[in-house]
């Protein structure tokens, strides 16, 4: 065994322990001997589920009346640690999510030390941890070492580890005080909304139909909606679509968006930028469609075809229909 | 941190909104950038002058393929830097914040080699009124740390009520130098806002989540990072183009900025690139020109991965 102890930051869905959190929860466990969870809310409710996973223990804030988790959940630990209350780790692992994003940035100032950014893969040189960062789409990888001397802090992007229980015992609970946070915890959450689309999640799909620009104009994304759901799968989209509104957010799929990794990703006029790509070039079978014989996003589909989504999508559509 | 970001924080911290201002024209903020899906938003102008100060990075055009030298393992800025596209609509969003504000300015926040200004003179353009750019040889191969230590010491100097920055840049997106650079000016922070309306001395803003968005209060001075898409970012007129050479940009290096050299740079970095490899190609697949019953094709595909 390498490291002593591995910190991963717990996020939640309601009453479920968030798929990122299990997934570096694995990475986790096999580089170190003890690993334990840091969250906000209440620990109690995911004390099973981390345990399951391999958490030995969980550190918890309690609810935090609507202050953002970034400054609360980093206070918190920098305080723990600094006073000695708490043994802290060797290193930390949160997940590329806004949140994580959040915690990791304003926990490198508390406690001085590096973030390792967009990690997608694991492993120890001697006694340090080496993460794997893909560049440039997706071609290149970079082995980035913590060199500070310090507990690093590595960003894990979603989808880069399987999530497994391992049959591990119901994790031990303890509470994480947050601190007097000033003028830097004024933010509050105020309301919650939720914008996904109806069927299966997006990030879970076993099949995801994306559309891009190549749709022409915001009406025609009704054929991925509906081709979506003809084929029990979710609805993606390029930034391009996103950015100009003709889908919200939760749509996105790629860099800024979510990472997918399907069965089957159908791609509808998406000319595939890097930001796209490292969003589902991990699919197991990728379709796409577009106009363009050099678009970047043939380089990485099983089946291209190069055509115009007008004409290829109703007929996709009505042959699934007549099945 | 520095003199300056203790300063800020202290005069900012002590400003609390005026209540009887508040009252008289805080019906409701004026919100910017795009609607809520399915709603639509109230546009009452703020009266009260505001200073926005825009971080921007100067990165190289994404169009030329990107290359790291072997030698510094750093991404090869020998080409002319451009505005990252992220930052224009942090720069837009200010320009329109400070319109509807009634008076105000946007400032900038650059750390580029050589005092690099090509990009800066973009934004500078679009309507921002000036510009600090930190240069310093000390500063190469400086991580999202060390590159936040700087930013939050220049933007010091300015006090600013509000700090806008992109949530990511182009290049190397790390996604993390916003929230850092709240932290080291102990002030709040709100990052992926995809609409922002000041409300007297306060930000409400709606904030991306993995699920949909938050409507998030934040007192102001404070952090704002936003998305891509947040606003239309206007293009640089003439007029803009020939006012931008002649606007102020302040040359300041590490030391102006009372930073030591081991804090910054490869000495301050606390990471290292000990391995570039290529990463696993995907094997080349089927390519076919739709004749027609392309759909075929793809139905037998599916059918093939006995997914129907």
């Amino acid at each position: 065994m390498g490291l002593d102890k591995i910190w991963v930051f717990g996020e939640a869905n309601g009453d479920a322990v968030a798929s990122i959190t299990l997934e570096m929860l694995v990475a986790a466990r096999e580089l170190a001997d003890t690993v334990e969870v840091f969250m906000a809310g209440d620990g109690d409710d995911y004390a099973e589920e981390l345990g399951e996973h391999g958490a030995e223990t969980v550190y918890s804030t309690g609810d935090l009346g609507g202050a953002l988790q970034g400054v609360a959940v980093a206070s918190a630990v920098a305080a723990a640690i600094g006073s000695g209350d708490v043994d802290g780790p060797d290193a930390f692992l949160i997940g590329t999510t806004q949140d994580g994003r959040d915690v990791a940035g304003r926990l490198a100032v508390k406690l001085d030390t590096p973030v390792i950014t967009n990690v997608v893969g694991l492993e120890l040189d001697g006694d340090q941890l080496v993460g794997s960062e893909p560049i440039f789409g997706g071609v290149t990888d970079v082995k980035v070492k913590n060199t500070s001397g310090k507990s690093g802090i590595f960003l894990v992007r979603p989808k880069s580890f399987e999530a497994v229980g391992m049959g591990g015992a119901e994790a031990d609970t303890e509470d994480l005080d947050v601190p007097d946070l000033g003028a830097a915890g004024a933010a509050r959450i105020t309301a919650t909304h939720a914008e996904e689309a109806d069927g299966p999640k997006l990030d879970e799909a076993a099949i995801v139909v994306s559309g891009g620009r190549g749709l022409g104009q915001a009406e025609a994304y009704e054929m991925i909606n509906t081709l979506a759901k003809s084929l029990g799968g979710a609805p993606g989209a390029s930034r391009a679509i996103v950015d100009s509104g003709w889908v919200p957010y939760s749509y996105q799929v790629g860099q800024t968006g979510k990472v997918v990794k399907p069965t089957v990703y159908l791609a509808c006029g998406i000319s595939g930028a890097t930001q796209h790509l490292v969003g589902m070039k991990g699919s197991k079978n990728i379709i796409a469609i577009n106009k363009d014989s050099e678009a970047p996003i043939f380089a990485v589909a099983d089946l291209g075809i190069i055509g115009d989504v007008h004409k290829v999508l109703p007929k996709l559509i009505e042959a699934l229909a007549n099945r | 941190m520095t003199d300056e970001a203790t300063e800020l924080t202290m005069n900012k911290t002590r400003k609390v909104p005026d209540a009887t201002r508040r009252s008289s024209d805080s019906k409701s903020g004026r919100y910017l950038g795009r609607p809520a899906w399915g709603e639509t938003q109230p546009e009452v102008a703020d009266s009260s002058a505001m200073k926005v100060v825009v971080c921007v990075k100067q990165i190289p055009d994404p169009a030329d393929p990107g290359a790291l030298d072997p030698e510094t393992k750093t991404l090869k800025r020998d080409s002319k830097l451009i505005l990252d596209e992220s930052d224009s609509y942090g720069v837009e969003m200010a320009l329109q914040l400070v319109d509807a504000a009634g008076d105000g300015e946007v400032h900038l926040v650059s750390m580029a080699p050589n005092n690099e200004v090509s990009g800066l003179r973009t934004a500078l353009a679009m309507g921002a009124a000036s510009a600090t750019i930190v240069s310093d040889d000390a500063l190469q191969g400086s991580d999202a740390l060390g590159t936040a230590k700087v930013l939050a010491a220049a933007i010091a100097r300015q006090e600013p009520d509000l700090i806008l920055a992109a949530t990511e840049s182009s290049d190397g997106y790390t996604g993390t130098v916003p929230e850092m650079v709240a932290a080291l000016m102990d002030l709040p922070s709100v990052t992926f806002a995809k609409s922002i309306a000041i409300d007297g001395g306060a930000a409400k803003i709606q904030r991306q989540t993995e699920a949909g968005y938050d409507e998030v209060e934040c007192p102001l001075p404070a952090v704002v990072s936003v998305t891509a898409g947040v606003v239309e970012p206007r293009y640089p007129s003439f007029k803009g183009i020939m006012a931008a050479k002649s606007k102020p940009v302040d040359e300041l290096t590490i030391g102006d900025l009372g930073i030591d050299a081991d804090q910054v740079g490869w000495a301050g970095a606390g990471q290292e690139i000990v391995a570039i490899e290529d990463a696993p190609a995907r094997e080349a697949g089927e390519i076919i020109e739709d004749d027609g019953d392309a759909h075929e094709r793809i139905v037998a595909f599916l059918d093939e991965l006995k997914v129907l």
